[in-house]
């Protein structure tokens, strides 16, 4: 079983996942961020089901390892979805929706199979390397469309207080994600991830939640105040 | 290798996002329009100034807290010290850093005169509660 510290953060991330979808749901928002609060229902899910087989099979059992990776491969698909969400969201008025949709389908399978051959062709054809693999990747792409679409909220002057929150955060989440992974990969040293995932799945719904808590659809910034050298 | 380039790639968007996620809080809160007292009180007037940050804070320290506030003044207190210390380090290098930094941390000092603002006016509320009850 993980340690009490481990478990208290753990807790608290379900907690700020599902505080997260009271807050949606109080400020009358849920439909309009329908694919996030989808992915921290999901996320919660996926939680619980984690530790029920934590309890029951114990930490260092292969179902808890492959419940725990391949829940993480869905989770990543799932939030690659919600990530889709918020271009519609920045590109709404440009409708670019349909190019954005099978952009991202092109790179989620192109990044699996990518994933699926680097791993294949090493001699140690283990299914578990191929999460560790995936999920690297996988995060590194989240990285890479994440940073895509802050470049167009910066280019389109986005004005909205919500969508720029939730997508540098999101940009955070993503950023620490791959690099944890990155370091546990060419480190050999995978225990790094079990302590700085689940602080980051902590911070990504409780910044979330605080977005929604703080903020109204209608608080707008001044875009000339986001870009670190004045244009 | 692949590893190895993602980790590098992955720590410069980190602080990237990171030096964003504190611009857009302090964007945020530069449309709010101090009260008379808390001018008064921390001597900023229309714009802040860098040196103002560290008086503000230890009067924020003075008021109860709101929850609301923690994490983002948290957030900006880390892109304050992270900005001093790239002033310090580039201040042979880069001189004109030097303007860019200080603009920022007048930025943050805004931001927690702001937040300053907030928690005094909850503090009006509870005592307003307190004396109905």
């Amino acid at each position: 079983m993980p340690g009490p510290i481990d478990l208290i953060i753990w807790f608290l991330g379900t907690a700020f996942e599902l505080a997260f979808v009271v807050c949606s749901l109080a400020r009358k928002s849920f439909l309009r961020y329908f694919f996030l609060n989808l992915y921290l229902l999901l996320s919660t899910t996926a939680s619980i089901g984690r530790f029920f087989i934590l309890w029951r099979y114990g930490q260092s059992s292969d179902q808890y390892m492959y419940f725990y990776f391949y829940s993480d491969a869905l989770l990543t698909v799932a939030l690659f979805v919600a990530l889709i969400s918020l271009y519609s969201h920045v590109l709404g008025e440009l409708r670019a929706g349909e190019y954005v949709k099978w952009g991202a389908v092109f790179l989620l399978l192109g990044t699996a199979g990518f994933s699926y051959a680097v791993v294949a062709q090493s001699a140690n054809r283990l299914s578990t390397s191929f999460a560790y693999e995936l999920s690297q990747n996988l995060y590194f792409v989240g990285l890479v469309l994440t940073y895509i679409l802050w470049g167009a909220v910066l280019k389109l002057r986005e004005t909205r207080t919500r969508p720029v929150q939730i997508i540098l955060s999101l940009g955070l989440y993503f950023s620490g994600y791959a690099a944890s992974y990155a370091l546990a990969n060419f480190s050999g040293k995978h225990s790094i991830i079990q302590y700085i995932c689940p602080a980051l799945g902590c911070f990504l719904p409780l910044s979330w939640s605080l977005t929604m808590l703080r903020y109204t659809d209608e608080s707008r910034l001044v875009p000339a105040q986001l870009v670190a050298v004045p244009r | 290798m692949m590893a190895a380039l993602i980790f590098a790639v992955s720590l410069a968007t980190l602080l990237m996002f990171f030096v964003s996620y504190c611009r857009s809080l302090v964007a945020a809160s530069s449309r709010h329009p101090l009260s008379a007292e808390v001018r008064d009180v921390t001597g900023i007037n229309a714009v802040a100034s860098a040196g103002d940050y560290r008086r503000v804070v230890q009067l924020l320290q003075l008021c109860p807290e709101r929850q609301e506030d923690r994490s983002g003044l948290q957030a900006v207190s880390i892109y304050h010290s992270f900005l001093t210390a790239a002033r310090q380090l580039s201040a042979w290098v880069v001189p004109s850093l030097r303007s860019w930094t200080e603009q920022e941390q007048a930025g943050c000092a805004y931001f927690a005169a702001a937040a300053l603002d907030r928690r005094i006016a909850y503090s009006r509320e509870m005592l307003a509660q307190q004396d109905n009850l």
